[in-house]
């Protein structure tokens, strides 16, 4: 049988079976990115591009030693992994605590990790962990549901304590993800849904204010067109000024003279769009849905079930980020500080979605390696 | 193995239904990215548009002012300013104190300066000093490398050479207040300045010109990065007035002998103004720099109003000056020419007594006598035989009792009373005696020195409707000055009254026979007036009060009115001293000195400054010039357009 073969393949056969057309097409995604930030520096490779450029070949090549790193190997290292990045968590909250302020940098050897960005992988990795051991009927006790929402309250705790109100809402889209396509029955998420909703007043005067008016803001952008809502406003501006073709490569008016605030990070997309108009904009978007489609293409083909919730959590993860970052752009969603994948300039954020393409992949590699209930004994 | 078939069932299931979700998402972007590009395009594209381009505003040259040969009457002069950008300098208070050492940088301008440092983008100069010499520039500009952040420029700034002597006149400019604001983006250039009064405030839309606009790419914090393009200011048209600039300092200097007054000289035919003066007077350019605090105040407390334009703002009434209207009026309701009244001193209506001024009488009177002696009694007759509508109807067609339209803001229409407007203003019926005070020029009537002048224009220059003008000609625009309708008076009425007007001066028996002209060709014709301030009351009269021993607010105006030539009249004035006393005594005089340096000028006949007067400064005589002369001194402005014969 051809899982058998699959079981122990060589790491000439694990680089020739990961999938190129995949890394082709994320390469292509980073592109947009390196092309944007040369434009946003007003057509020169410093002070982004070059370092974003750096950092994707890096990503790429750690995203290719994880995939062929072995499944069940990522399986066992679930848990020490979530624990650790639960405790960099913790260290930046309480660095931030002494350094009376926003905190959400760690530096090793010298580089700033944004432990938070590698948080909405790590979650994933630990719930496709505890699903892949439930049966149906476990997955229907609410009692056994208890251990997975503690584990997704501890890292939304610490997040929101930073606070990063868009990374704990990405985790918890997430988890809700994984635990839909874990098999929680749907009235469970029914009485999770009424309850947050009843829980939103409490959240709203636990809010910082600067949270609250990004909220209310958000609700009537021109209400406040020079203060909080001008992000808004002038990235609905340049976004909607670059019309069918757009201004062109380089041309961006409004993200070259500073109107567009962030244009290298969180508003990349405005000024990729400003330029390139509807055409370019929409293109980027078909490129992430065929990524996501790719990538629910090699979920349906993993023979086991952590390779299969690992695969859908990583697609879903990715896809929160584009849903949040052009959402909140174009003035669908609140400002709430969510980057795009692979073309924002900010190296954690591209570091964690290769890390989770590196794990995709790895599941693909490994599509047909059988994994035990507890994923420990390997043959 | 079945467990795990029914597991991936479900999760197709599940997984397919998140793809449905997402798919949904994505649409919705993809959609929303439509709409914002395609139907809102337009409308972001002219807030992207509005985000980046900026227009910043050039002031445009204020048009200079001219007198009628181009001797400059206002002016711009260079104004050295000194500033500072802050974000060129490390240390603003440092640079601040060298600029002290170099030029005087006081405390307070430091203070302005720093206060204005929060006030503005960090690229924006900042006016540390103004109005600085030729030295302190050139000092400046040499130690230019120790003084990081500090620039000069030359701006512009109005200044008036004549000074005093044209303050009313002329006016002058001073920051836009706030009720002067208007849409005009070209007020809120920082330091622009309006005309405040005079011909810069009438005119002011002409003189001000259009400022350039500089259409410039800016970025978030407003500093320019790129000219897109520039429309270049044009400069405001130049006014070439009616006045003699050397003949307005004459008239200025000769009213500075009295403590308060003021004179018009015009033209009998044209209407121009050739000199307009009003004294005491002020330095208009203390006005364009910023006046000082306690000067100002001082202008205001002087009780001879040094800030108030007389000749055209001060109301007087006309006193005898008026007979020639009333007589005028007279003869048109019917009185014959022939008419002669005997006074005795005294004119009796009813019960009332009206004194004439000369208590021992002047006998038999004709008009020609009575315009000659001022005899009041002839025209309290006069008054009672025409009636004062008759009366008020007739001052109107000599420009009395209204605005005559002139091209100094301010202007102030005097008043006419008739029946009409006793009734409107105090509900009661018109009294004969009230006729009889208006007869003479006294009771209600009032008028400025202007109308005064142009009342004797009307009337010596051949009955046409005569209006002062003071814009000769604007640049690009052209001449200024009408052609005047008929007036369609009596010839003979008006021969009548001049003769009289003649034999004032000239006569063996005129009030103002002291101040003939005697050069031959020259002689003047004119009339004298009093106007009463005060009733001497009849206490004082009896003990011998006489009206200039009354402090000096209170005593009489004098006034008189004057022509020249007389057999051919050309040019007229009007004089008066306020609290003169008698108009022939004090009035006279002046009206004298006036129309004499008139004809000795006789502005009529010279078209540029160089053709006035010759190396030693008497007047030269030039033939009449063709109507236009390219390339002459004054420049593109034309000569004004005469009746052909209307000279000399």
């Amino acid at each position: 049988m051809s899982t058998l073969s699959r079981d122990r393949l060589s790491l000439g056969e694990k680089l020739l079976s990961v999938s190129w057309p995949f890394v082709m097409l994320i390469t292509m995604v980073a592109c947009v990115g390196f092309v944007s930030l040369y434009s946003a520096a007003g057509g020169h490779v410093e002070p982004w591009a070059g370092k974003q450029a750096i950092r994707f070949v890096i990503g790429l090549a750690g995203m290719i030693v994880v995939s062929v790193i072995d499944i069940r190997w990522w399986m066992r290292l679930a848990y020490p992994i979530f624990i650790a990045v639960i405790l960099s968590l913790v260290f930046v909250d309480i660095k931030g605590h002494i350094g009376m302020g926003a905190q959400r940098w760690i530096s090793i050897a010298g580089l700033q990790l944004q432990p938070s960005e590698i948080m909405k992988i790590a979650i994933v990795l630990a719930l496709a962990r505890f699903f892949h051991g439930a049966t149906a009927e476990d997955v229907k006790n609410p009692l056994f549901l208890v251990m997975p929402l503690g584990l997704l309250a501890v890292p939304v705790g610490l997040v929101l304590a930073q606070p990063d109100l868009g990374t704990a809402i990405m985790l918890i889209s997430v988890a809700g993800g994984m635990f839909f396509i874990a098999g929680v029955s749907y009235w469970m998420f029914g009485v999770v849904i009424a309850g947050g909703l009843a829980m939103l007043p409490v959240a709203w005067h636990f809010m910082h204010d600067y949270q609250r008016q990004r909220v209310m803001i958000f609700l009537n952008p021109e209400s406040d067109p020079l203060g909080a809502g001008y992000h808004i406003t002038q990235s609905k501006i340049a976004l909607g000024s670059g019309g069918v073709f757009g201004k062109g490569f380089l041309h961006g008016t409004q993200s070259h003279l500073n109107f567009l605030p962030e244009k290298q990070t969180d508003f990349i997309f405005t000024l990729f769009t400003e330029e390139w108009g509807l055409v370019g904009g929409l293109a980027l978007l078909a490129l992430f849905a065929v990524i996501i489609v790719y990538g629910y293409f090699m979920a349906f083909n993993c023979q086991n079930q952590f390779g299969r919730l690992l695969s859908t959590g990583i697609i879903i993860n990715f896809s929160l980020y584009i849903f949040i970052n052009i959402g909140m752009v174009m003035g669908l969603l609140p400002v709430v500080g969510v980057p795009l994948p692979m073309s924002s300039h900010g190296g954690t954020a591209m570091l964690s979605v290769l890390f989770g393409f590196g794990l995709l992949m790895s599941a693909h590699v490994h599509r047909d390696v059988k994994v035990t209930r507890r994923g420990f004994d390997m043959a | 193995m079945n467990r795990d078939m029914e597991r991936y069932k479900q999760f197709s299931r599940r997984a397919l239904l998140i793809g449905a979700g997402q798919t949904a998402l994505f649409t919705i972007l993809g959609l929303r990215l439509g709409y914002l590009e395609v139907v809102e395009q337009e409308k972001f594209q002219t807030l992207s548009d509005k985000n980046r381009i900026s227009f910043r505003l050039v002031p445009a040259g204020r048009g200079e002012i001219m007198d009628r040969f181009g001797v400059p009457l206002a002016i711009n002069t260079p104004n050295f300013r000194a500033f500072l950008v802050p974000e060129q300098t490390n240390n603003i208070e440092d640079t601040l104190d060298r600029l002290s050492r170099i030029i005087p940088v006081t405390e307070d301008d430091k203070q302005a300066v720093l206060v204005e440092v929060d006030r503005h983008k960090p690229f924006t100069p900042l006016l540390v000093k103004e109005n600085l010499s030729w030295d302190d520039m050139a000092a400046i500009e040499l130690r230019l490398p120790s003084l990081p952040g500090v620039s000069v420029d030359e701006g512009e700034i109005r200044s008036y050479p004549l000074g005093d002597a044209t303050a009313h006149t002329i006016g002058y400019v001073g920051r836009v207040s706030e009720a002067e604001m208007t849409d005009d983006p070209v007020m809120s250039i920082p330091g622009f300045r309006i005309g405040k009064t005079g011909v810069e405030k009438k005119f002011d839309a002409v003189l001000r010109g259009q400022a350039g606009r500089i259409q410039e790419e800016v970025n978030v914090v407003g500093r320019p990065v790129r000219e897109l393009g520039r429309v270049d200011p044009k400069k405001g048209h130049r006014l070439t007035l009616t006045l003699d600039a050397d003949l307005q300092m004459q008239v200025q200097e000769m009213l500075s002998h009295q403590r308060s007054a003021a004179a018009v000289a015009m033209d009998a035919l044209t209407g121009e103004v050739y000199a307009l003066c009003s004294y005491p007077s002020f330095d208009p350019n203390l006005f364009s720099r910023g006046i000082p605090a306690d000067t100002w105040e001082e202008l205001l407390a002087d009780e001879t109003a040094p800030l108030t334009d007389k000749a055209v703002t001060g109301q007087y009434p006309p006193g005898s000056t008026f007979k020639m209207v009333t007589a005028m009026a007279a003869m048109a309701s019917g009185v014959s020419a022939d008419t002669r009244v005997f006074c005795p001193g005294y004119y009796m209506l009813g019960k009332d007594k009206f004194h004439c001024w000369k208590h021992a009488g002047h006998g038999s009177m004709g008009f020609t006598e009575a315009i000659e002696q001022s005899c009041d009694v002839f025209f309290y007759e006069m008054g009672k035989r025409t009636g004062i509508d008759n009366i008020a109807a007739m001052a109107r067609r000599f420009g009395l009792g209204h605005r005559l339209d002139f091209d100094v803001p301010g202007e102030r229409g005097g008043l006419i009373p008739d029946k009409k407007w006793k009734m409107k203003h105090y509900r009661d019926i018109w009294h004969m005696g009230e006729t009889l005070n208006c007869a003479i020029g006294q009771g209600y009537v009032l008028t400025t020195p202007l109308q005064l002048a142009t009342m004797t224009a009307r009337l010596v220059g051949g009955g046409k409707a005569v209006r002062p003008v003071l814009v000769r000609s604007i640049e690009d625009v052209g001449n200024q000055i009408p052609e005047w309708d008929d007036l369609k008076l009596d010839p003979a009425a008006l021969r009548i009254v001049r003769k009289g007007m003649e034999m004032v001066v000239n006569g063996p028996h005129g009030t103002a026979r002291g101040s003939r002209i005697t050069h031959e060709g020259w002689e003047m014709g004119g009339k004298s007036g009093t106007a009463q301030v005060r009733r001497i009351t009849a206490a004082q009269r009896a003990a011998g009060v006489k009206n200039k021993d009354l402090p000096w607010k209170f005593r009489h105006h004098a006034l008189f009115v004057a022509y020249a030539p007389v057999h051919k009249p050309r040019y007229v004035t009007a004089v008066v001293v306020e609290h003169g006393v008698g108009g022939s005594e004090t009035a006279a005089p002046i009206a004298h000195d006036i129309l004499e340096a008139l004809q000795k000028r006789d502005p009529r006949r010279i078209h540029t400054v160089d053709e006035a007067v010759d190396a030693a400064g008497n007047l030269v005589d030039i033939p009449p010039l063709p109507p236009k002369r390219p390339g002459s001194k004054t420049g593109a402005e034309k000569p004004p357009r005469r009746k052909k014969g209307s000279q000399g």
